[in-house]
């Protein structure tokens, strides 16, 4: 799921400086699950902002909206009518979604959107994917080495990994550590010896903003119509 | 015909020395030129930082080409943190076309230990896939991209070996990749765990590793034991023994009993074999390098 975290009050507070209506969006899908963004987060937030409004006379009209998935445009229906403000606890990616479908409203982010990944332990929660667009999880004992090893090594580790541990941080594991542990485990050591070569980047963020095509997902007419393009 | 007198030593069989120089801070010539004359004729060639620890610093290739011009032969640093695939080519074909052939390719400091933390790294390509895209340009006569080369550059390819790292038993293997992707010599992290390296070196044996690439072992002399606890907890990748700590804070003229260390240390790595040479890093401690190599008998 994709990974966010609340921004600092302040920080809201100053975004919001000078509005009137405001709607604090909450998701129900991924901020929700890593506690940033959901429902109970959405009205928390609307508290906090009419509470402050009301100590410093900022005259803000704040309530919370929390639909299913920020992301796509079905489920935000119930922004229609919606005025001013909207402060979003959805990720990114909902932000944006929301702001396309109502160019009036001003979209305001209210979490940082970090990553994709998944919950270690309660509330903690660590980065297992890049999105790079060309899987090596076969390669690399299913384990990530573009998202999980600091330096991106696909040839790893570094001379910096010591007790299974990142250079960078004693509390960050060495992705390359635990990728020969796992090769160890599974008897294809073979695979640590092979060269990997350098990596076509162009399925990735590199390439340019990405765009994706399922042309078996669209309607029959416009598969022919791709298709004939193509 | 090598173009790299380092590469025609190590290839005719004999000890090489190569000694780190760190490029200064600042856009003055003369801060390298000094250390270059105060170290010329200790070693047969010397190692330029890229950047090193992540601190901004002059260029590898700019210092390389100043030592150059007061007659040292330089070993240029590249690290992947810093350029893409498309900066490192280029910055191997300036390098050759300037009369810099040696090139070490490592990764490189993670930029979170250095002075612009807030950088972002490249880490287009690793270490090991830098020789591959070096190698193809010298040895295909072709960039990666695989437009060929009118002039190919010849350089002389170096990586770096940590055999102080974990895990320890992929650590062989890693030089083994590093040797299939084109490595032709490799400077060892610092050696003050004798035994731990001469283990490594069984290794490096086992697999006939000495006869493909020349192992040059990397020595560090001590200034003190808080020096040795430096090292001991605040750099990456490093393993210093309580004995060598204990010993350095016990000794009453600290630095002396370093120097003494540092000695045993290049005898003991001498005697092992597939140890081609030693490399010396004594950042912040140049001066010592002249009387090292001569008391060791290594001296160019």
């Amino acid at each position: 799921m994709i990974i966010a975290e609340r921004k600092p009050l302040t920080e809201v507070l100053e975004m919001l400086d000078g509005s009137g209506e405001i709607t604090v969006l909450g998701c129900r899908s991924c901020t929700a699950i890593c506690l940033a963004g959901g429902e109970k987060e959405a009205k928390e937030m609307s508290e906090a902002l009419s509470l402050h409004s009301e100590l410093k006379g900022k005259g803000w009209s704040v309530r919370p909206i929390t639909v299913e998935r920020a992301c796509e445009k079905e489920f935000i229906l119930p922004l229609q009518g919606v005025k001013g403000t909207v402060l979003s606890l959805a990720c990114g990616v909902g932000a944006q979604v929301v702001q396309e479908m109502f160019p009036m409203l001003q979209v305001l982010p209210g979490v940082n959107t970090s990553n994709m990944g998944a919950p270690e332990g309660i509330g903690v929660f660590v980065e297992k994917c890049a999105g790079c667009g060309d899987c090596i999880l076969h390669l690399t004992a299913g384990i990530c080495p573009i998202a999980r090893c600091a330096k991106s090594l696909l040839n790893g580790p570094c001379g910096g990994s010591q007790n299974g541990k990142c250079e960078v941080s004693p509390d960050t594991a060495c992705a390359w550590d635990q990728i020969v542990r796992s090769l160890t485990t599974q008897g294809r050591l073979d695979l640590l010896e092979r060269n990997i070569p350098p990596k076509d980047w162009r399925p990735s963020r590199s390439g340019g903003p990405r765009r994706t095509v399922n042309v078996e997902a669209m309607p029959g007419d416009s598969q022919k119509a791709w298709r004939d393009t193509e | 015909m090598s173009v790299s007198m380092l590469q025609e030593m190590l290839d005719a069989g004999r000890f090489a020395v190569t000694a780190e120089i760190g490029p200064p801070k600042s856009c003055e010539p003369e801060q390298v030129r000094k250390l270059a004359r105060m170290l010329k004729g200790s070693a047969h060639a010397f190692n330029l930082t890229d950047n090193q620890a992540a601190n901004v610093r002059m260029s590898s290739l700019a210092s390389s080409v100043l030592c150059l011009q007061e007659g040292l032969e330089p070993v240029m640093q590249m690290t992947c943190r810093d350029r893409n695939r498309i900066a490192m080519q280029s910055d191997l074909l300036g390098a050759c076309a300037l009369g810099v052939h040696n090139v070490l390719c490592i990764s490189g400091d993670h930029q979170v230990f250095g002075n612009h933390p807030q950088a972002k790294n490249v880490y287009d390509v690793d270490p090991i896939q830098q020789l591959m895209i070096f190698r193809r340009m010298r040895d295909e006569g072709m960039n990666w991209g695989g437009e060929p080369l009118p002039q190919p550059p010849q350089p002389f390819l170096g990586a770096a070996a940590n055999p102080f790292a974990d895990p320890f038993e992929f650590r062989v293997a890693r030089l083994a990749k590093k040797v299939s992707a084109g490595a032709q010599f490799v400077q060892t992290q610092c050696v003050l765990d004798v035994e731990r390296f001469q283990r490594f070196m069984g290794y490096v044996r086992e697999r006939g590793l000495d006869e493909e690439v020349h192992v040059i072992a990397g020595v560090i002399p001590l200034r003190s034991h808080k020096a040795a606890l430096f090292m001991k907890n605040k750099v990456a990748g490093m393993c210093v023994p309580d004995h060598i700590v204990d010993r350095l804070r016990r000794a009453s003229d600290p630095k002396e009993e370093g120097i003494k260390l540092c000695l045993e240390t290049i005898d003991s790595l001498k005697s092992i074999p597939g140890v081609h040479g030693v490399h010396i890093t004594a950042i912040a401690w140049e001066e010592i390098v002249p009387r090292l190599v001569q008391e060791a008998g290594i001296r160019p």
